[in-house]
């Protein structure tokens, strides 16, 4: 494609170069030069001043980033003579017009793979949203529906350009219905650069991973000075919409990472993750990891008592290849983990309980987490994993007046619908409603896996015992035979819920094995406008 | 005790990695037992359950809670488990029970065999100041001086020479006896200068015979604990060997002494040797002395309890080769050689694929390392025909040992086995300190050595970034006409930065490093956690630790862990502009150097401290360290108190 697109502009400009000759040798300049002109001068944006400013913050330039994102030569910028064209307030006047206005936009390659990117310009009036400005973003967001290809957004701007009032909000407007549009089609994702503020804030959030980067990046509705005069409450920039906050406190924003190179070539890496579309299978990549590797830690990492936590990470890094696994929203709802890894080569989303965090119970925040995760991965065909440790939705009028009932539901449904193969592990616990939400054979699991150690039942043996012995004395014998018959995978295993009990050290080998068979799975949901979820 | 063994079906082991520090000499004694046909018992405590040894017993037995005065220190707890099961005889292990006199007397009265010396050689040489007077009684060399009354002596100028310091050693070696051997008598050894530390192994039966089994060199020691042992010594000449060993073994008979036993000795520079005490049990370093003579001890130490006579006579015990130990410990060796660390052993191969190596170990890929217990991961030995071979095969058995999850100490042990000073022989116990007076701080790169690192980093990387565009059976990925030949890159090591231009022929890397070239070959496997490469030639495995996506790639090169960054031009341009993360300032931070439980706070808010003064003290791994103020200071707030349990980084006392 590169070459094609490359061929084309050099015969587009020969052509031009040719006619200006021809008709044009008589005025002041040549089209040439004035082309060359306003290349130039869309390649350093704000000016030199603006730029320096911009490093002095610690931040780089809308081309630097672009340059670092893609691979070498490989942008192709689109719009680069497009100019705002606001007549007002003396921006008609020929030093507040810049070339490019203040986005820049285009496509390149990834590894070598297609991606749409734009990339504001904060040297730029701030980096502020002209209708051209938008115009520009939704060219390449048209395009890249079209063709199939994700889209990159680098945020970097102080928000509406005031002085074009209704148009720039119109421009917003603009995009968010691309957002909308574009979910589910194409991989949407968004890097806080830098301010990002008022309505600006919802195109991020209709995407499907938003990334921030630490301390110089910002997301809220309204900053601290207007929430100063309505609230009087007093909070920092950082505090009211930082990285720190965003991924641990809100959940808005995925992941942070410490500066804007860390940053760009992490989103680099999370980008070979992806399907270029739903219409591509999740990519495959040359693996060095052999799909039949034992891990015999994993024969030793459920603890014997059933109370004492473990890290489900160990578990994932274990059987993932290389033990790399990009988790998305580390710091949010720590009770669940959830993140891309590869198996044999090919994308898995994985969702697992994290029985170190509030003992890997569900609740409203982690089944918001993993239930958008999953709808993830199902819209854009990559396999879900999920390893079960669960004892249980977590009790109390805080989660019930925050509508766990709905919020659980999420999960419940995300996972339900799901049509990608779904291979399930229990490795402990799958206690009650938890059980059936968690990606169980009831919900149209592929494979599902117990180990040894699986417990498979409503509740706990203690709860359990109080409940059908009500009033009894000896109880603990009582609790001895629940947990003889129920504290171990065969209830499940007997009736077909689980497809086999394995040996811990064989799951990365069992997996590896089953998505190669389940890599042709159809399945459909009936034909229907959208689902319902409980929102 | 009196009794026949030759009708033992059972053996009883007291002992787990944990108690033991020594789970690896006690997976060998199981093995050695099947080997015999005899059926094992292991105890445990709550949290080992999954332990090797536990695994490879016939049965097992739990005994309590995880701190081992409640569990393998618990003598009722053992002595019931040792009648539910019906042994007949007890491996007492390698630490603490070993050499407890009561757990020996209460085994004789139930008729219970114990494996090794009978109690009155336990009693007569568990106690150090005894067996000296033993030692003098069976002419064996004391050190110069020593009498009786010295304990009084010496006690008496401890309290004239009594500084704050002074009062701190002695409070915490007390506590420290008391804690772990139930013991808090100290006892002060006089001063030998130069001194090597060489041991002499013993061997007796109960007919009265008994075998010296030459020497272990056991000089490398860090506060007191052998890192290094070699046997023999290069020190000794064949004279001094004898009349060590004839001493050991006049020992040994004085106290009717019967099983394997350990005759220790401080030597000087003009060799001679003074007694320092006798163990009475199996020896950590005792694969050495079985590799160069050729005998299995366990089988030895079983068949002596059994009542049989030795089967070798003095002149059939030989000198074959050489060998060498390294312990292998969980303990970060940049803070005083070594202090605990604990994790879990996310990855873990033993070198074992290499000719004349063999690991001792108890552990497994996935075992915890926790903080109650003793830190060390395995035993590893060495054997060669003479000793360049032994050291050259520990060094590649170094390289090629993969632990991830726990800091270990390897770096230290590839550094001392290649130090021109150990390599000639030249050592002392005091080699450590000696060396590395400011503390140790890893390998020291040369610049041939910066050159080789930076070029392999440069040629992994680009191995990792090629692979990274290749997508199977994807249509969609661009044909660039060419794949990429040439990268220029910067690499960044230890605050230094060179400029590097990789070429790419097959597998073989060009890497041209501030102009030198060097050429790097290899399999490029980025899965696995050994990276054998040829550098210019010269096989080299180093391990890749961590690759990620910035460009941060942490290799172990010659044992030591680097870490190395790898930008492309562009990206070191552009890194100028990123802001510098400003770090914490620690002075008035105190934070847990490792993780522990915390034995004593000595301040409270408000109080003002001295510069130097102890603030707390954290216990771990049976190690109790003073932590002091980094300055003079109020202080600010108190975030520990006795008893706690904190891990590595907590924050305990905050000064203003």
């Amino acid at each position: 494609y590169t070459h094609i697109y490359t061929h084309r502009q050099s015969v587009a400009q020969s052509e031009v170069q040719e006619q200006s000759r021809r008709w044009y040798s008589v005025s002041h300049l040549s089209v040439q030069e004035r082309i060359d002109r306003k290349r130039n001068a869309a390649l350093i944006g704000g000016g030199q001043k603006r730029i320096d400013a911009q490093h002095k913050r610690g931040k780089l330039t809308a081309r630097e980033r672009v340059e670092l994102l893609l691979d070498k030569d490989s942008f192709v910028e689109c719009d680069m003579f497009v100019e705002h064209r606001c007549s007002d307030f003396g921006m008609e006047e020929d030093h507040n017009k810049f070339a490019g206005d203040s986005v820049v936009t285009g496509q390149g390659r990834i590894n070598g793979r297609l991606v749409y990117v734009f990339s504001q310009d904060f040297t730029v009036f701030g980096g502020s949203l002209s209708g051209a400005h938008a115009q520009k973003i939704c060219k390449i967001m048209d395009q890249a529906m079209m063709v199939g290809a994700p889209v990159i957004g680098l945020n970097d701007s102080g928000g509406a350009r005031i002085q074009e009032g209704v148009e720039s909000l119109a421009g917003y407007a603009d995009i968010f219905l691309r957002n909308v549009m574009a979910s589910g089609v194409v991989p949407q994702i968004s890097l806080i650069m830098g301010p990002c503020a008022g309505g600006a804030v919802y195109s991020p959030a209709l995407t499907d991973f938003t990334f921030m980067v630490k301390d110089t990046s910002y997301l809220f509705i309204t900053g601290p000075d207007v929430v100063k005069s309505v609230t009087n409450e007093d909070v920092t920039q950082e505090e009211l919409g930082g990285a720190k906050t965003h991924t641990a406190v809100s959940g808005v924003a995925h992941r942070a990472f410490e500066n804007d190179i860390d940053a760009l070539l992490n989103l680099r890496n999370f980008f070979n993750f992806l399907p270029l579309s739903n219409q591509d299978p999740a990519p495959v990549t040359e693996c060095h990891d052999p799909s039949d590797r034992l891990v015999p830690g994993l024969d030793t990492i459920v603890p014997f008592e059933t109370t004492k936590a473990y890290d489900m990470l160990d578990i994932i890094q274990g059987i993932a290849d290389e033990r790399e696994f990009f988790e998305i929203m580390p710091n949010y709802a720590k009770n669940i983990v959830v993140g891309f890894a590869r198996m044999n080569g090919r994308t898995v989303g994985i969702v697992g309980n994290q029985p170190k965090v509030a003992s890997g119970c569900l609740d409203i925040n982690s089944s918001v987490k993993g239930a958008r995760f999953v709808r993830f991965c199902d819209a854009f065909n990559i396999p879900i994993l999920t390893f079960v440790d669960v004892p249980g939705f977590l009790p109390g009028t805080s989660q019930e007046y925050g509508g766990i009932i709905r919020h659980g539901a999420k999960l419940l449904f995300a996972f339900a619908e799901a049509t990608v193969p779904k291979i399930t592990i229990i490795t402990r616990k799958a206690y009650g409603g938890a059980y059936d939400v968690m990606s169980s054979k009831h919900l149209r699991g592929d494979v599902n896996y117990a180990w040894p150690s699986a417990e498979v039942a409503v509740m706990g043996a203690k709860g359990a015992v109080q409940i059908i012995f009500r009033g009894k004395s000896n109880q603990a014998e009582q609790e001895a035979e629940y947990v003889e018959k129920f504290a171990n995978p065969f209830p499940a295993a007997v009736r077909g819920f689980v497809d086999d009990i394995i040996v811990p050290s064989t799951t990365r080998k069992r997996i590896c094995r089953d998505l190669e068979v389940l890599a042709s799975k159809k399945q459909t949901n009936p034909w229907k406008k959208h689902a319902n979820i409980p929102l | 005790v009196n009794m026949n063994l030759s009708n033992t079906e059972c053996i009883f082991f007291v002992a787990s990695r944990l108690i033991t520090r020594l789970l690896h000499c006690l997976w060998q004694v199981m093995k050695t037992c099947k080997k015999m046909g005899i059926k094992t018992v292991a105890v445990h405590s709550d949290v080992d359950a999954s332990a090797v040894h536990v695994k490879m017993a016939d049965e097992a037995v739990c005994v309590g809670p995880a701190p081992t005065n409640k569990s393998y220190l618990n003598m009722d707890a053992i002595m019931d488990a040792i009648r539910k099961t019906g042994s007949q005889a007890v491996h007492p292990g390698y630490g603490f029970l070993s050499e407890n006199k009561e757990f020996a007397k209460r085994l004789a009265a139930e008729d219970v065999v114990f494996i090794g010396p009978d109690t009155h050689a336990i009693h007569a040489m568990g106690d150090k100041i005894e067996s000296k007077l033993l030692a003098k009684a069976a002419n064996v060399n004391v050190i110069p001086g020593f009498d009786g009354v010295v304990e009084v002596s010496y006690t008496v100028n401890m309290v004239v020479l009594a500084t704050t310091f002074c009062k701190e050693g002695f409070r915490l070696s007390s506590q420290e006896a008391a804690s772990s051997f139930g013991d808090d008598r100290l006892l002060i050894e006089k001063f030998v200068d130069n001194p090597r530390h060489i041991e002499i192994q013993v061997l007796a039966d109960k007919h009265g015979n008994a075998l010296w089994l030459n020497e272990r060199e056991c000089s490398i020691q860090r506060r007191n604990q052998k890192v290094v042992e070699e046997a023999p010594s290069t020190f000794l000449d064949p004279e001094t060997r004898r009349a060590m060993g004839e001493q050991a073994v006049q020992l040994a008979k004085a106290v009717q002494y019967s099983s394997a036993g350990t005759v220790e000795f401080l030597v000087d520079s003009n060799k001679n040797f003074y007694f320092l005490e006798m163990n009475t049990r199996l020896q950590v370093e005792h694969p050495i002395t079985e590799c160069i003579t050729g005998l299995d001890l366990v089988q030895q130490m079983i068949r002596v309890a059994k009542g049989f006579p030795l089967l070798h006579k003095q002149e059939d015990i030989p000198i074959n080769g050489w060998a060498i130990e390294s312990r292998v410990y969980a303990e970060d060796p940049y803070k005083s050689f070594g202090l605990p660390s604990i994790g879990r052993l996310s990855q873990y191969q033993e070198p074992i694929h290499l000719p004349k190596v063999r690991v001792d170990s108890g552990i497994q890929e996935g075992s915890d390392i926790s903080i109650y217990y003793d830190p060390m991961i395995s035993k590893l030995v060495t054997y060669g025909a003479t000793r360049a071979e032994a050291l050259q095969r520990m060094e590649a058995a170094l390289d090629n040992y993969v632990i991830r999850g726990v800091t270990h100490n390897i770096p230290l042990l590839r550094e001392i086995i290649t130090h021109p000073r150990f390599i000639s022989g030249d050592i002392t116990t005091n080699f450590l300190p000696e060396e590395y007076p400011e503390g140790f701080k890893g390998h020291q790169l040369t610049s041939e050595g910066r050159r080789e690192l930076v070029a392999t980093a440069a040629a992994l990387y680009v191995s990792a970034q090629l692979r990274s565009q290749r997508f199977l059976g994807n249509l969609r990925v661009s044909t660039t006409p060419q794949e990429q030949r040439q990268w220029e890159l910067c690499v960044e090591l230890e605050k230094g930065s060179h400029t590097v231009a990789v070429s790419r022929s097959g597998s073989t890397f060009t890497v041209e490093v501030d102009g030198v070239t060097v050429e790097v070959s290899g399999e490029w496997n980025l899965a696995s956690a050994l990276l054998p490469v040829t550098i210019n030639r010269t096989p080299r495995v180093l391990q890749c630790l961590s690759r990620d996506a910035g460009g941060d790639i942490t290799l172990q090169y010659l044992g030591t862990q680097f870490k190395v960054r790898v930008l492309s031009q562009l990206v070191s341009t552009l890194s100028a502009h990123m802001p510098e993360k400003v770090p914490e300032d620690t002075s008035s931070i105190l934070r847990s150097p490792m993780p522990g439980s915390v034995v004593a706070v000595s301040v409270k808010p408000g109080d003002v401290v001295a510069e130097g003064q102890e603030i707390c003290v954290i216990e771990a791994m049976k190690m109790q360290n003073s932590l002091i103020a980094a300055k003079a200071a109020k202080v600010k707030s108190v975030h520990c108190k006795a008893g706690e349990t904190v891990g590595e980084g907590d924050l305990l006392v905050q000064l203003e």
